[in-house]
């Protein structure tokens, strides 16, 4: 067998992959009912107002964003917690003083979003 | 499973990383009056505990070649951390440079006494710029603490990316190092505005190019099943697939070329020196060019050795770009910081002939050359920040007319860098080129150094314009004046102008030092 053959699943993967995105999008204008009121205009039916911008941008909270770094923060320590947690036995102490460390460093993060007010929602 | 982390020799990348995360915890519990001097100490401190280890490391006695030396050889050349990590020779005095022009970078981005509103950065950057909040807050007389922090982690990042020894770990050191120079070159005190247009193209650019650093490294892998330099360059030469491997080192060689600032990549220099805090830019100016450079010599020298023979022909077109626009663009233009930012563009092409030479005259000269240029680059850049009026920096050429009738000696020492980055003799410029230019004429570079020398020829003269600006015409009436600077930065700027002197009067001992720093390991 020859050296492309190897890629040709992978370039048929990516075609299937374009093909149904494309698919999806066509056919959802098709299909989908069209009722449009002013919720279903909005961005998000959550999170920041868009239509109260003011001229020049104006200035938005950033309470939404700080929450999901938060969040971002603790997903990824869960994502390294969950292998070494796998392999807890083979690694041994040294495995745990480091994920110690680990946590200890994301925890600072935390430290400090909680002391600048980060976590206040007036 | 026996896992094993080599201290000793990854100790002054530890220390700063922990630094910042203890930085973080000062601003997070340290009342705000108190945090300044705290941050300051604990700044200097963790880079001078940083460079001892460094100096540890670089002299310690190790057992080796019977043969060699009476069986000891002196320095560590060791892989750490299962083998991501190389501290060699090399990788030691890039890491001593860094460490030195950080010292110095941070004496300058400490200075308060230079504005009388404060230090260079905004008193709260999240204020608009124009703001009641903003003119509040400066009335308060805020000082931005946050900056110690990421600088810290910062000047990390930049100790580790010359001396990782994988495409991911490089990949990782680049961001930890690029993320807090975007923050920080936002947060101007004067011309707010200009300062966040200078740190968002700075961040989308540099956003590109580490996508293409990344595609580079995983096409490489793609080729070789490694990311690891010294498997990468094994097998290399067993492989036959060049279609991957040559995008592979093209696109490696954007992400790299990106952050030294060579031509075609180098359009965000001249916007992002300009708009930045000026003591951020003397430190991104020579730190971060230096930390790039000992990459990209790793890089090419370690990873695509073998496959000099294919890339040099790329690097040879980038290194005449760089001089020729660099060169051509600064004469063109009239505000300081830019002129500045296109010399340091031209610099780069004179800093590549070191690299296309892959031998280990080019490899040593590129060493030499990188630690004259840091400490000019920083000086010239700290003098810029002093020369004020009422509004702040005074940046356009104009406004420098008769500066030295009015503040000799400031305008000498200021004279003195220009000649330095101009390669006149006796300053550390001219032995830096000699070195440079003598190892690319031995590496077959003679066409390069022929240009190079023209280069050099049309750089001289707009160097020489800004003295003749300053020394031979009459000052405008109201004119900017210089500003007394406080210790910080008048120790920076006396330490810069003695490594300009020095390197050039008894260039020796430095020069014996980067030619015993011997080779990278594999």
């Amino acid at each position: 067998m020859g050296q492309g053959n190897v890629y040709l699943p992978i370039f048929f993967l990516g075609l299937l992959a374009f093909g149904f995105a494309v698919f999806s999008v066509a056919a959802a204008s098709f299909t989908g009912p069209k009722r449009y009121n002013r919720a279903k205009v909005d961005a998000y039916e959550c999170g920041i107002q868009p239509a109260q911008a003011q001229l020049g941008g104006g200035r938005f909270p950033v309470k939404y964003y700080i929450t999901a770094m938060l969040f971002i923060i603790f997903d990824i320590e869960i994502v390294f917690l969950y292998p070494w947690a796998v392999s807890f036995d083979a690694l041994g102490l040294f495995g745990l003083i480091e994920m110690i460390i680990f946590i200890l460093t994301v925890l600072v993060a935390y430290a400090f979003v909680w002391r600048r007010g980060g976590l206040e929602w007036d | 499973m026996k896992v094993s982390v080599e201290y000793q020799a990854l100790a002054p990348i530890i220390i700063l990383l922990a630094s910042g995360v203890l930085s973080v915890l000062v601003e997070a519990f340290i009342p705000r009056t108190l945090r300044r001097p705290i941050q300051l100490m604990l700044v200097l401190a963790s880079i001078v505990l940083a460079f001892a280890y460094v100096v540890i490391n670089a002299t310690a006695e190790l057992a080796g070649d019977p043969l060699v030396n009476g069986g000891q050889v002196k320095g560590l050349r060791e892989l750490a951390a299962s083998g991501s990590i190389a501290i060699d020779g090399p990788g030691m005095v890039i890491q001593g440079i860094i460490l030195l022009i950080s010292f110095v970078a941070a004496l300058l981005l400490a200075e308060r006494q230079i504005d009388p509103q404060g230090d260079a950065f905004a008193s709260r950057s999240s204020t608009l710029p124009g703001s009641e909040d903003e003119r509040q807050f400066t009335a308060q007389g805020w000082l931005q603490t946050e900056i110690w922090p990421l600088y810290l982690f910062c000047v990390g990042g930049l100790l580790l990316f010359p001396v990782s020894n994988d495409f991911l770990t490089m990949f990782v050191a680049l961001e930890v190092f690029s993320l807090p120079l975007y923050l920080i070159a936002s947060m101007a005190r004067r011309r707010r505005l200009l300062s966040q247009e200078a740190a968002l193209k700075y961040f989308i650019l540099g956003a590109f190019s580490s996508a293409f650093f990344l595609f580079g490294a995983a096409l490489i892998y793609a080729a070789t099943s490694s990311v690891n330099f010294s498997t990468v360059a094994v097998a290399m030469e067993n492989s036959s697939q060049d279609g991957l491997i040559i995008p592979g080192i093209g696109m490696i060689a954007v992400g790299l070329l990106f952050k030294v600032g060579a031509v075609p990549f180098h359009q965000w220099v001249p916007d992002v020196y300009q708009g930045s805090p000026t003591p951020l830019t003397a430190f991104m100016s020579a730190a971060t060019k230096v930390a790039a450079f000992g990459a990209l010599l790793r890089v090419f020298y370690v990873a695509f050795g073998g496959m000099r023979w294919d890339w040099r022909p790329m690097m040879w077109v980038v290194a005449v770009l760089s001089m020729v626009i660099g060169s051509l663009l600064a004469v063109t233009q009239t505000d300081m910081k830019r002129m500045l930012a296109f010399s340091s563009v031209a610099h780069t092409g004179f800093i590549l002939l070191g690299v296309i030479s892959t031998s280990a005259a080019g490899l040593s000269s590129t060493l030499f050359y990188l630690l004259a240029y840091g400490f000019t680059s920083v000086g010239v850049f700290a003098i810029v920040g002093l020369v004020r009026d009422a509004s702040g920096e005074a940046t356009h050429l104009s406004q420098w007319a008769g500066l030295g009738k009015k503040s000799p000696w400031i305008a000498t020492i200021f004279a003195l860098f220009l000649l330095a980055l101009a390669g006149i003799p006796l300053t550390s410029g001219f032995t830096g080129k000699f070195a440079v230019f003598t190892a690319a004429i031995d590496g077959g570079a003679t066409p390069l150094v022929i240009v190079a020398v023209v280069a050099s020829a049309v750089a001289a003269f707009f160097y020489a314009r800004v003295i003749v600006l300053m020394f031979f015409t009459e000052p405008p009436v109201d004119g900017p004046s210089v500003v007394v600077p406080s210790a910080l930065t008048t120790v920076a700027i006396g330490t810069s102008a003695a490594f300009t002197v020095l390197l050039g009067i008894a260039p020796q001992p430095v020069l014996d030092l980067v030619i015993n720093a011997g080779l990278f390991i594999r």
